[in-house]
Formats: C-alpha cells, structure tokens, sequence
C-alpha cells in the first residue's frame, strides 16, 4: 500500500493486474521480464506471491504508458488492468473501493464507459453480472458518462477468480479485482503469423506463439541482426523480424533450404516454386529485414569473422526426433577419402554427433558472436525422471537467464534456456569452452530414449486396464 | 546472397587455412533487389565491417564505382553515403555463382542466392 503514495516521481509506483493466457505457465514471468527489459519500463514483482497456474499476477508500473509498451510485446499477456481495489468478497472490494480519492475513479459526464464482468474457472450468469454492477456503481457516485458497451472509452473489470482451470470451482470466489483496462497484449499475432496460413513450412517448423515468447526472450529488437543456426524453415526468423530485427540463418540441410525437400502438408505433392524462407518473410510485407541464408555446418565456427557479429541467438537445434542432428565428417577416417572423378557430385557425409557436445557447441558459438549483453535462446529436450539443473551446459562468458519448461508427455519435455552473454570471449580463457556438469544422453541418443519413454508409458498404461 | 553476408564470412573452416578471408566472388548473376532504406541499421552495422574486404567485394560484382576508397573518420555520413552503403549491403545480391577461398582455390557455390559452404568429410579440419 505505501507504494500508493507518492513520495516525489522515483517512488512513484502504481499497482497493476496482469491477465495471463492460460498457456505455458513455465514461461508467463520469464516473458514478462525479458519484456520489460527490452522496453525499458521498470516493474516490482513479488515472486514470493507469484503463483504460476494463476492468470492474474499484481506488479507495479511507473505509468499507464509503460504498461501499454509492455503489452506491445506480451505474447503470454492477454490483458493490462490498473488495480483499483481488491478483496475477497464483493462488500470487501468495495470497501477497498470507498477508500480511493474520488479524482481515480471518476468518468466524465461527456465521456463513455462500460463495466465487464469476468469469470475465471466459473460462468457467472447474466442476473448476477448485473448485480454485481450496481453494487459496483454505488460506490462510483463521479461516473456521470454514458455507458456504452461497444467502444467506450474507459472499460472497467470485475475479475473473479475461482481457481487454476479444470479445478472444482467454489461457490464463492477466490478473490477480486477491480480495474480499469489499459492495454491488451499481442494474442492476435499467433493468429496472423499461424502455420497454417505460412507459405513455406517443414517438420519441425514452430509454432507461432512460441517463436514470439522466443523472440521475447532473447530481447529481440529492431535493427539488430539475429541469428539462427539451425534455421530450418525460418520460423523463429519470422518472429525476430516481425519486431524489427534484420534476420539471417543457416542449415545443414541442402534439400530443406532449397525447398526441394518433401512438403510436410498432407495435402500437399509438391513444393511451390517460390517456397523459401524468403518468400515466408515476404508473405508478412517483412522482406526488408531479410539478410540471408547459407547451407552451412553449424559446428564450424570458424566460417564466420571472428567477432561479435550477432546480437541474439535464437535456436531450436535438432534433436534426432523429426529432425536427425548431424554435422560434416566421416565415421571411421578411411571413409574420408574422395576419388577426385567422384567429387563434383559428391555429397559430404553427415556423422550424428553426441547431443550433450551439440548443446556445448552452440554454447561456445554464442560466447564468441554475440555482443556483449546479447542472448542466446535454446531448446533443450529432456527425459524428466533424470533431468536436473546440472544436465544444462554453461559457459563461462554466459550467464543463465531463464529455463523454461514446456511438457510434452509424461517423461519428456523441453526446456526454453535462455542465457545473456556476460564476459568477453577470450581465446585462450575459452580453450575449454562450454561444459556440462553432468552429461544428460550419455551415449544413448535423446531418440531412443525418446522413444523407450512411450513404449514404457504404453505398457503402464496397459497394466492400469485404461488405453 | 548479399554483400553484409559475404563480409562475415570466411573460408577458415578448411584444414590448414588460417586467413581465408575475404572470399573471393566470381558472380555469374547478379540482380539489385529493393530494400527499405533504414540509415539506423547501416550505422549500427558500421562498426562490424571490414571495409577493405567490402570495396573488393563490390568490386568484384560490379558495384563500387560510387564506394570512397575509404570511410571518413568522422562519424557523421551524410545521407549520400549512407545509401551508397545500403545500396552495396543490402541491395546487390549474387544470386549464381561461386565464393572462392583466397588461400585455397577451394570454390564454394551460390545457387538461387544460398551459398553452399559445406566441405566435404575429407577438407574438414
């Protein structure tokens, strides 16, 4: 409460109600964070009161302003309210309510407004909204505009909260927020940057919402050049562009860059003429912020200048599952050699390499290309019964950020790492590069695992009589 | 594949060579393609250049008669320069063609504008 009052401008805070979508939980404050960073606002979060499965999550702004910078970028933000009262029942918001000065919760007599009453985990029906407004608007003698329910100009929200979703709701809620709305985040964008509408997709294409998160977290802004590279079909490129950011990236995958590779739509025989990265960032109007893509080896730093060249990293390596992990080289030496009538057409051999030794690579290209504060940002596939924070590489230029995890089955998921290069890259210094204190896949490969998992999940599930 | 591209990259990925940079172009095609000026990008980009390797490039693709012989110390452009800049960086593309190593002779291609720079199992270092 003391932050309410103002003390002169630097103790100014004012409180505020964040709506999450209910979606990745792992990820909502991690976002929120790296938001604020990238716009610039300063916020007060207490995470001691910070529960994940809620939707609703009070912090304190400086302004309305920065709040709607926030929501500009919030993928995991569906909607900003300033908080004008709370309490665990009606009389107890109200109460809350009486006691703010009459200059916050006044409405113009030439001006409009309208009240929303919301439900969390509960349908309120339509006679107890309407109650529950006329409650309200005793304790709002100032609101003197017309009310007007399609484009008013102030909206105010009752938000009821009855508990995480899927939970028995109470017959009495949890708790209650009053506010006026500020800002809606950029929930839209999943839907216009959505896959299905995509020109050009694969495999392991990612999906909208957490190419943006990703694009979120690594600070993605404009004019900077970001880097993919194990691009793909480029749809982490579509994001970082999409916030201004010049794009480039590259894979080892000929076939894939070059479009030839087989059209993973079902209903689809053959790849379009035009099909390319390129040609996606163009479909968005974005093909300004198109630098390039190469057929590269990613384990082969060495194609690249030695200096900070990008500022963010932002990758989703293969990991055998739909996407094998390989780079150049021969299994045994004797294989190396290449009769010289053979090598015009010759297509190098890809060896599979150890996945703990790919995440450590990518570790040690970060450290020595990205400026200094830039971010690396990664997926991290684990087996859960074995995972634990020891399994994730580090490096001594690089700082751990976040580590996010999204669930994809019991016994797998992946985790979103996200780490800020924190030291200068020193030759000597980083011989060693990046290590990992205790190797996650050993020698088996995160496909066999991957795939051991289902079938013991199979069989549980057999024996539990249920399919 | 642009100019900027081509300045970031070298060929030192070949066991046993150490300056391959910068690569040579030997352009079979090369097309100018329309991109938004944005003079903010060209002056963060500045800094990473090499701009010796940037003149021969353009050199190279026909491009550098409006390109001084060097940058002006001062870090005030003017506009002129700027788009000269964004015109060599962004705007020229060798879509066919071939990147070659300066050490080596090693020739890498560039199809459809996407330079291939995989070796092969026995050039790797």
């Amino acid at each position: 409460m003391a932050a309410r009052i103002a003390r002169g401008m630097a103790d100014t805070w004012k409180r505020y109600i964040f709506h999450f979508a209910n979606d990745h939980f792992d990820f909502k404050l991690a976002e929120l964070k790296a938001i604020a960073r990238t716009v610039g606002c300063q916020i007060q979060i207490d995470e001691t009161k910070y529960d994940k499965e809620s939707p609703f999550l009070e912090v304190g702004l400086r302004s309305d302003e920065d709040g709607k910078r926030l929501m500009q970028r919030a993928t995991l933000g569906r909607s900003l309210y300033e908080l004008m009262a709370e309490g665990r029942t009606l009389p107890e918001l109200c109460a809350d309510l009486n006691k703010l000065p009459d200059a916050k919760k006044t409405v113009a007599a030439d001006s409009t407004f309208r009240f929303q009453i919301e439900g969390f985990n509960k349908r309120l029906p339509q006679a107890s909204k309407v109650d529950r407004i006329e409650a309200l608007l005793q304790c709002l003698p100032k609101f003197q505009g017309k009310i007007n329910l399609k484009a008013p100009d102030h909206s105010f929200h009752l938000l009821e909260y009855y508990g995480h979703e899927g939970s028995k709701s109470p017959d009495q809620p949890y708790w209650l927020y009053f506010g006026r709305w500020i800002a809606d985040g950029q929930r839209d964008k999943i839907r216009q940057f959505h896959l299905q509408k995509r020109h050009f997709i694969g495999n392991t294409s990612m999906d909208a919402g957490l190419s943006l998160i990703m694009a979120n977290m690594g600070q993605v802004d404009k004019n900077q050049i970001v880097f993919d590279p194990f691009v793909g079909t480029g749809s982490l490129l579509v994001a970082c562009a999409h916030h201004g950011a010049y794009v480039m990236g590259t894979d080892i995958d000929y076939m894939l860059i070059h479009a030839k590779a087989r059209p993973s739509r079902h209903n689809q025989k053959r790849r379009d003429k035009d099909e390319s990265i390129r040609a996606n960032l163009r479909q968005y109007g974005m093909e300004s912020r198109y630098l390039d893509v190469l057929v590269a080896d990613a384990s082969r730093h060495d194609l690249w200048r030695n200096m900070p060249l990008f500022d963010a990293i932002i990758t989703d390596p293969p990991y055998g599952i739909r996407e094998a992990s390989l780079k150049i080289g021969a299994e045994k030496p004797a294989d190396a050699f290449i009769p010289e009538d053979c090598r015009d057409n010759h297509h190098p051999q890809s060896v599979k390499y150890r996945l703990s030794d790919s995440f450590c690579d990518l570790l040690n290209f970060a450290a020595r290309f990205l400026k200094l504060n830039g971010r690396l940002v990664y997926w991290l596939p684990v087996f859960r019964p074995q995972y634990s924070e020891a399994n994730v590489p580090r490096h001594r230029c690089l700082q751990l950020v976040s580590n996010c995890e999204q669930i994809l089955n019991t016994t797998i998921s992946r985790r979103l790492v996200t780490m800020e290069k924190t030291a200068e890259w020193q030759a000597e210094e980083d011989s060693r590069g990046a290590t990992v204190e205790v190797d996650h896949y050993g020698d088996k490969s995160f496909r066999e695992r991957y795939f051991k998992a289902n079938r013991t999940i199979a069989k549980e599930m057999e024996a539990s009589g249920s399919s | 594949m642009k100019l900027l591209t081509h300045n970031m990259l070298t060929s030192n990925i070949i066991k046993g060579v150490t300056k391959g940079f910068p690569l040579v172009i030997n352009p079979s095609r090369v097309e100018v393609q329309e991109v938004d000026f944005n003079p903010d990008f060209i002056t963060r980009v500045l800094p990473k250049l090499d701009f010796t390797a940037l003149k021969q490039a353009a050199t190279q693709v026909g491009h550098a008669d409006k390109l001084p012989e060097a940058l002006p110390e001062t870090a005030d452009f003017g506009e002129d320069l700027q788009k000269t800049l964004h015109h060599v960086l962004l705007q020229v593309e060798v879509l066919e063609g071939e990147l070659v190593c300066p050490e080596t002779g090693r020739k890498f291609p560039i199809s459809n504008g996407i330079p291939n720079m995989l070796l092969n199992e026995d050039e790797v270092s």
